[in-house]
């Protein structure tokens, strides 16, 4: 199974719904098409639900990482939602919720950056 | 009952997916919980992914090796290149630590691998290749066994 992606954008916020398995191969195909995003739409903020998503390592933590890096440049925020158990073990294991914000679902995500 | 398995494949990016799936599906006669499995699928896609950008370098004519043995409720993996080698493996193994900062690497591959099995062992010789070896006990298997 592979990553599929669903991007959608309000105002200044990335809304990306990944779903299948992210791994190193997916990896390089996420950090494409987000980076292409954030350029073209002028993105500030990411909201990241990874409630579809099955399967993820340590090249996971790596791209989304980067995504942070890149929207820190603009002062912006990333949010991580609806985020699995197995999942949020790696967030916590990498200490990445020291600089991302979790929220239980999409709606809070969305609520969080004001454009619910 | 001892069972043994081994596999071998091109190191490309794509056979993440087939090698943590194939060992995962060899694994599954144990009965391991849900859990178990997803550790497992996870420290052999961390071992290979590994193997496939710091050992070959992301060169595909490098192979990957890997043998699973399970006996009663053990699982024993071994993940092997015959790439570059690990210089500092110490170094290696530092959460955070990466050498490939530029391909966004995360630097936790290892620390995944020692949270989510009971031992590791990792030997390398430059030039020769990377061994990876670890070790878990199944929890719900040693209940049916006793």
């Amino acid at each position: 199974m592979s990553l599929h992606i669903d991007m959608e954008t309000k105002n200044d916020v990335l809304l990306l719904r990944l779903s299948g398995e992210l791994d190193h191969h997916s990896a390089d195909v996420l950090r494409a098409e987000a980076t292409k995003a954030i350029e073209t739409h002028d993105i500030r903020h990411i909201i990241l639900n990874l409630e579809q998503l099955d399967f993820m390592d340590s090249s996971g933590l790596g791209v989304i990482l980067g995504r942070y890096k890149q929207i820190k440049q603009q002062h912006g925020e990333m949010v991580v939602c609806a985020i699995s158990p197995p999942i949020q073990r790696l967030f916590d294991m990498s200490g990445l919720f020291k600089i991302i914000r979790l929220e239980p679902t999409e709606e809070f995500a969305l609520r969080v950056l004001g454009v619910a | 009952m001892k069972n043994e398995m081994q596999l071998q494949f091109t190191a490309l990016s794509q056979n993440e997916s087939f090698a943590r799936v194939t060992v995962a599906a060899f694994v599954a006669q144990l009965d391991p919980t849900m859990d178990e499995l997803t550790e497992i699928k996870t420290v052999v896609s961390e071992a290979v992914t590994n193997a496939i950008i710091h050992g070959y370098n992301n060169d595909p004519s490098g192979t990957v090796f890997i043998s699973v043995k399970i006996e009663d409720s053990f699982i024993e993996l071994e993940i092997r290149d015959e790439g570059s080698g690990i210089l500092d493996i110490e170094e290696a193994r530092q959460p955070l630590f990466t050498t490939k900062p530029e391909l966004e690497r995360s630097g936790m591959g290892f620390t995944i691998m020692e949270n989510f099995m009971d031992e590791i062992d990792v030997h390398s010789e430059l030039g020769i290749g990377t061994t990876i070896r670890l070790r878990k006990h199944l929890a719900k298997s040693e209940m049916l066994c006793n």
